[in-house]
């Protein structure tokens, strides 16, 4: 791992939650995807510069233990609802990326008094088409190097030598994968209330989107999403597909530095 | 009483496309390549079988598959029907119904009733967790399965053995508020239980209820540890010593009147195994199989079981105890092999069709079988 930091632990009303807490100042809480948490990422770094980041991992994934009765995102919403209460955190900047942009759009829905801002990368969570178009294509059903092509610009990055990894890092990504599938097999990687009621979200809004993003496009669910929010900003990062954070961790942080420099709403 | 035997066939659908034209046979292969002409054809032939197992003596087994041409059962309620109504002494096992795919464990407690009362008390009801092939089939999260699997147990038991007016359910799964199920079933309590378990973790708890625990194709170590936990775990709680005829074992079985003739049989068979080409997202949903499963995956490291699957050879999977096959001595020795590592067992699985094994070396291999062999175990102390 990059810097030689390792995750901490913290718990909330009974729930143990690996999670890297770095820098200082506003509060920033990282909502990781269907990837996990890596402490080492250059993203984690970068956004350390701007504030205090907190970035858990999500019951199931990484390191922390399944909880039995954490099964939906809107359980996770609520966790981490119940954490920034705990830490009696304020005008927090929530950020969160695909699954967990999921995660931050439902916390945000339920209650925004302890948000100042909410950064928002190719979330998932809405239905955006009729019953029969499938709107987030079927990675339990289409074979990895696929899955890699949709969700990566330069496939290469997605890719993996088993051979390499530790028996700890294997399990994690065995790990990752089975919470993916608990929170999001069924309604697949949505809500299909949540659409309805995202015009609950008060706090600025900033919706990054890889401009190569080939998995959920800017142009139909990035739409979708930016014409429920009333007043949320769109942006596109170039060069980026699905994860932007890890395909150009330059260009997002530097959209993030530039969404919270802006005077508030 | 001895050993007794079942008589099961998958059904397949084998007239297809060189496989080189699909990448999975299971899940996705378009049904235009299915010609219900054929089908239906092939639906009579097969429940022919199964009426001449059972005046041949054998009992009856069935189960059921989805979205695959390895198996045309998609509801193994409805061909029991049938076979209830056009046998007479037979038991009828159903192994089994996949309740943890099923959203409405209620209509699976009704059909079930429904076939045994048809069959005046004759069926022997199965509860499986479902192959990890069927978790897109069926919609269901691979995740948590065995919670769901009890949850729908408890519920199917509890719906066939209430007389006295609706109950309530509202579990983490199963939301029912008026369970009065018409018709009750006709055995007291209810039919026997039957659950396949491929793990030790698995027959813990059906040796806890004293359900008969059966393996499939699992070999003989895998088998030894699954029925020696079953065991265990009665010993365990101090409940009595489970008797033989609570464990069953299935593999696939040709006798023929040399051994020659019981290798063609059984290479014949060994269609299911070779014919299952299914791409790994399929085969390995997350959460299916164990964490450690899935890495010892990633390392190539799980045991050589899983690799036989792969690439299937009649000599390992005889050496394995997967294929019992040969002339009628052979068969035995083979049987009895299994019999004494994995510390006995009451029900022989026979998979005694498949591919393009045709209706008279079907029928022969079952006739070699109760002829020759079936007494030998029927006689076991």
């Amino acid at each position: 791992m990059a810097n030689g930091s390792h995750p901490g632990w913290l718990t909330v009303h009974g729930v143990r939650l690996e999670i890297v807490e770095r820098g200082q100042g506003r509060p920033i809480l990282w909502l990781h995807g269907e990837e996990g948490l890596d402490p080492g990422a250059p993203f984690l770094e970068l956004l350390a510069a701007q504030g205090r980041v907190l970035a858990p991992s999500h019951p199931g994934f990484g390191h922390s233990p399944d909880v039995g009765s954490i099964d939906t995102v809107d359980d996770l919403s609520y966790l981490y609802l119940d954490l920034l209460a705990a830490r009696n955190l304020r005008d927090v900047v929530v950020i969160g990326s695909s699954l967990g942009g999921w995660v931050a759009a439902e916390m945000a829905v339920k209650s925004s008094d302890r948000l100042g801002g909410l950064v928002l990368v190719a979330p998932l969570g809405i239905k955006v088409g009729d019953r029969e178009t499938r709107d987030i294509p079927d990675i339990f059903a289409l074979p990895p190097d696929e899955v890699a092509r949709l969700q990566y610009r330069d496939p290469a990055r997605a890719a993996v030598d088993h051979a390499k990894l530790s028996d700890d890092q294997l399990t994690m990504i065995a790990r990752n994968r089975e919470a993916t599938a608990l929170y999001a097999w069924e309604p697949y990687f949505h809500n299909p209330k949540l659409r309805q009621w995202l015009h609950r979200i008060t706090p600025p809004t900033l919706l990054l989107w890889g401009a190569d993003d080939r998995f959920v496009t800017a142009a139909y669910y990035g739409a979708a999403y930016r014409s429920a929010i009333p007043g949320a900003r769109f942006e596109t990062i170039d060069g980026a597909g699905h994860f932007p954070h890890i395909e150009e961790p330059a260009a997002f942080a530097a959209r993030v530095r530039g969404f919270l420099g802006e005077p508030k709403a | 009483m001895g050993m007794r035997a079942w008589f099961f066939s998958e059904n397949a659908y084998h007239l297809l496309p060189d496989s080189k034209e699909y990448d999975s046979i299971r899940v996705k292969l378009p049904n235009r390549y299915y010609d219900p002409k054929i089908g239906a054809d092939l639906y009579h032939r097969f429940i022919d079988e199964w009426q001449i197992a059972e005046e041949l003596g054998l009992e009856i087994m069935v189960n059921e598959h989805h979205q695959t041409a390895t198996n045309l059962n998609p509801s193994a309620a409805v061909v029991m029907g049938a076979l209830a109504r056009d046998t007479r002494k037979a038991r009828l096992l159903i192994l089994g119904n996949p309740i943890a795919n099923r959203r409405e464990p209620v209509r699976v407690a009704e059909e079930m009733a429904m076939v045994d009362v048809y069959a005046r008390g004759r069926l022997e009801c199965g509860f499986v967790r479902g192959v990890p092939y069927e978790m897109s089939a069926g919609n269901h999260r691979p995740t948590r399965m065995m919670e769901r699997f009890w949850e729908a147990h408890d519920l199917i038991v509890k719906a066939w053995t209430s007389h006295d007016g609706p109950f309530n359910w509202e579990g983490k799964y199963f939301h029912h508020r008026q369970v009065n199920i018409w018709p009750r079933p006709y055995q007291e309590p209810h039919p026997p239980i039957w659950i396949t378990a491929l793990s030790p973790g698995s027959a813990r708890a059906v040796g806890e209820k004293g359900y008969v625990v059966a393996c499939f194709l699992t070999g003989f170590d895998g088998t030894k540890n699954v029925f020696g936990s079953y065991r265990e775990r009665r010993a365990e709680l101090r409940l009595p010593t489970p008797a033989l005829d609570r464990f069953a074992y299935a593999a696939l079985v040709y006798v023929g009147e040399t051994d020659e003739e019981g290798y063609a049989g059984a290479r014949k068979l060994m269609w299911y195994l070779e014919s299952n080409k299914v791409p790994p997202q399929f085969t390995s949903p997350p959460g299916y199989h164990p964490t450690a499963t899935t890495v010892n995956a990633m390392k190539g490291t799980n045991p050589g079981i899983f690799k036989m699957f792969q690439n299937p050879a009649l000599g390992p999977l005889m050496e394995n105890g997967l294929v019992f096959a040969g002339n009628p001595d052979s068969v035995y020795r083979q049987i009895m092999k299994m019999y004494d590592h994995v510390g006995g067992f009451g029900h022989l699985l026979i998979m005694g069709q498949a591919g393009f094994l045709d209706h008279e070396e079907t029928v022969k291999g079952m006739q070699m079988f109760v002829r020759e062999v079936y007494p030998r175990l029927k006689a076991l102390a």
